[in-house]
C-alpha cells in the first residue's frame, strides 16, 4: 500500500494509530467502522489489578480541547489476557498493548502476565497524570525512566515503546535515557497536567485536583517535543497530541515521526480520522512522494 | 447509520421556554425512547458534541428539547431552519419494553425523553400515566397532554408530592437525582420496579473512552452505552450512590 510505513521490523498499512485510552479495546468503534483501515491500536492502558477509575467528573471542556480524570479504568492484565485478547487478536492492524503501573515490580508483574499473548508492541506507559499508578513519576527524571525500561527490557522480548510525558524539564535528556535503558522506540506526548476551577462552586472541578488536557490545544507543544526527541535520539518515534487531519499528520512526520497516534480527535469526528489513510495517499500523489519515509525528519 | 454522524436539516425550531428549546430535525435514523443523539452545529469548537436526548420521532425525523446552558447548546438555539447539523447516533440503551400500568416521573429537562417514550407506550396500546415537574412554567403542554394516557403537570413543588405510586406496575424517572432517588425509594416501599435515566458529561458516545463511567450496585457502567437507563436499585442504594 502506498502510504505503508516501516516502523521496527513491522509494516503498518498507514501511520496512524489509535492512541491509547481513547479507543478502548477498539470493540464499541468496531460496531460502526472498519476499524482495519487503520495502521494500528494502541489499546487502553492496562495496570497489574484492575481499577474503577477515579471518582467524581471525568471530563471538562477547554476552548480546544478537553482535560481527562479518567484515572486508568481498566479490567486489569489477566482480563485482558484470558478475555479481551483472544477476542481481537486477529485484527489486520498492529496492535500496540499499553501498561501502566505504580511501582516497578507492579509494572514487571503485569508485562509477565501478558507476555504469552502475540501482541506486536508493548508501550511502557510512564506518563499517565492522572493516577499514581500512571507511573508518570518514573517519566519525569531520566534516571528512573532509564531504570524502569531496562528492566522492563530484561523482562520481555517485546518490542517495547516508552510513552513519555510532556510534563518535563528536558524530553530530550528523557527521551535518551529510555534509549540508553534498550527502548526500541519512543511514543509522545502524553496529555499535559492541567486544571479547571467552577467559580461557582469554589471548587476543583477534579476530585484529583489535576486532570490530563489533549485536543488541538495541545499540539503545537506536541509538535516541538517530538522534534526535540527527534533530534535525541536515533530510535523510531510515535509523535501525538491534537492530531486532526492529513495536513497535521504530515507536519508530525516532518518533526521526525515515523508515525503517529490519534485520540481526542474520534470524539469530535470520527469519520475524518477514517479518511486520513486516502488524505494521506491524495497528498502524496500530488507531491510525487514515493513513501512517507522520504518525508519523515526533513525540517 | 449509528456514530458515522448523518446530516440533518433542522425542520423547525422554537422557544418553548426560557431558554428551553424545541428542534425538530430530518434524520433517516430512528431511535427507541430514552436513547440520545450526539448533536454538533459548529466545526472546531466545542470539541464535543452535545448529548441530547429525544423528545419525539417519526419517521425520517427526529425532536430534541434541551436548554440552553453552555456555548454548545447556545450554538444549536440559534439555528435556522433549514441550516445543517450532525447528529452521531443514536446512542444509549432507552427504556426497556414493559408490561402493565406504568407511570413516568419527570422533572425539569427530564421530562423531554418521557414524552417519546410515553407516547411508544401509548402506541402498543399500554396504560401510561405521565408526572412531571416544571420549574418555572409548563412547556409543551398540548404534546404532553396528548403523549399519555393521564397526564398531570405540575409548576414549582415536589412531583413526587402525593403521588400514589402502589397504582402501578413499573415506574420510569428521568429527572434532578435528588427527585429520582425520592422515586426509586418510593417504589421500593411499594414492593415495584423502577428505570432511571440518568445523565454524565460524555465524550465518545459509544462507550469507548470511560469519562461517562457510572458506578453502580454491580461496578462500573458506561452511562452512555450501559445506560443512560438503568434500573432504579442499580443507581440508587445504600445511600451513597455516585452520580457526579
Amino acid at each position: 500500500m502506498k502510504t505503508s510505513i516501516k516502523f521496527l521490523d513491522l509494516e503498518l498499512k498507514n501511520p496512524i494509530i489509535a492512541a491509547s485510552g481513547t479507543f478502548g479495546f477498539g470493540e464499541e468503534y468496531a460496531e460502526y467502522y472498519d476499524i482495519e483501515k487503520l495502521g494500528g491500536i494502541s489499546y487502553k492502558g492496562l495496570t497489574l489489578d484492575p481499577r474503577d477509575g477515579n471518582e467524581g467528573i471525568r471530563v471538562w471542556e477547554t476552548p480546544a480541547g478537553m482535560m481527562n480524570s479518567v484515572g486508568l479504568e481498566n479490567p486489569g492484565v489477566d482480563a485482558f489476557a484470558s478475555d479481551i485478547w483472544p477476542r481481537i487478536q486477529d485484527r489486520n492492524l498492529i496492535s500496540v498493548v499499553n501498561v501502566g503501573g505504580s511501582t516497578l515490580e507492579t509494572y514487571l508483574e503485569a508485562i509477565r502476565r501478558l507476555d504469552h499473548c502475540d501482541y506486536d508492541i508493548l508501550e511502557l506507559n510512564i506518563s499517565c497524570p492522572n493516577v499514581k499508578a500512571g507511573g508518570m513519576a518514573f517519566g519525569t527524571e531520566a534516571k528512573s525512566a532509564e531504570r524502569i525500561t531496562r528492566a522492563v527490557r530484561m523482562t520481555t522480548q517485546k518490542r517495547l515503546m516508552v510513552k513519555l510525558s510532556p510534563n518535563v524539564g528536558n524530553i530530550g535528556e528523557i527521551a535518551k535515557a529510555c534509549e540508553a535503558g534498550g527502548a526500541d522506540a519512543i511514543s509522545l506526548i502524553n496529555t499535559v497536567q492541567a486544571m479547571a476551577i467552577d467559580t461557582k462552586s469554589r471548587q476543583i472541578v477534579f476530585n484529583n485536583t489535576y486532570a490530563g488536557l489533549s485536543g488541538p490545544a495541545i499540539r503545537p507543544i506536541a509538535l516541538r517535543m517530538v522534534h526535540q526527541t527527534a533530534k535525541a535520539v536515533k530510535i523510531p518515534i510515535v509523535g501525538m497530541g491534537g492530531i486532526t487531519n492529513a495536513d497535521e499528520v504530515i507536519q508530525f512526520l516532518m518533526a521526525g515521526a515515523s508515525a503517529v497516534q490519534i485520540g481526542t480527535a474520534f470524539f469530535t469526528n470520527p469519520n475524518q480520522i477514517f479518511r486520513i489513510p486516502a488524505e494521506l495517499e491524495m497528498w502524496m500523489e500530488k507531491e510525487g512522494i514515493r513513501s512517507l519515509e522520504e518525508i519523515i525528519g526533513i525540517v | 447509520m449509528g456514530v458515522e454522524g448523518t446530516e440533518g436539516n433542522v425542520l423547525s425550531i422554537q422557544e418553548v421556554g426560557e431558554e428551553i428549546v424545541h428542534l425538530t430535525v430530518a434524520t433517516p435514523t430512528t431511535p427507541k425512547p430514552g436513547q440520545f443523539y450526539l448533536l454538533r452545529a459548529w466545526q472546531e469548537a466545542p470539541l464535543l458534541g452535545r448529548p441530547i436526548s429525544v423528545f419525539d420521532y417519526s419517521e425520517g425525523k427526529v425532536e430534541f428539547v434541551f436548554k440552553v446552558v453552555g456555548k454548545g447548546t447556545e450554538i444549536l438555539a440559534k439555528l435556522k431552519v433549514n441550516d445543517k447539523l450532525q447528529l452521531q447516533g443514536p446512542f444509549g440503551n432507552g427504556f426497556p419494553e414493559v408490561e402493565g400500568k406504568i407511570l413516568l416521573v419527570g422533572g425539569g429537562l427530564g421530562n423531554a425523553p418521557l414524552h417519546a417514550t410515553a407516547k411508544a407506550l401509548k402506541a402498543r396500546g399500554q396504560e401510561v400515566d405521565l408526572r412531571l415537574g416544571f420549574a418555572e412554567k409548563v412547556y409543551l403542554e398540548e404534546e404532553f397532554n396528548q403523549a399519555a394516557t393521564i397526564t398531570q403537570l405540575m409548576v414549582g413543588g415536589l412531583v413526587t408530592d402525593g403521588l400514589n405510586i402502589r397504582d402501578y406496575d413499573v415506574v420510569f424517572t428521568c429527572g434532578p437525582h435528588p427527585m429520582m432517588e425520592a422515586v426509586v425509594k418510593m417504589a421500593r416501599e411499594a414492593g415495584i420496579p423502577s428505570y432511571v435515566s440518568i445523565e454524565k458529561r460524555m465524550a465518545c458516545g459509544i462507550g469507548a473512552c470511560l469519562v461517562c463511567t457510572c458506578k453502580t450496585k454491580s461496578g462500573n457502567k458506561k452511562t452512555c452505552k450501559d445506560g443512560p437507563v438503568f434500573e432504579g436499585e442499580e443507581i440508587f442504594y445504600e445511600d451513597k450512590y455516585q452520580i457526579s
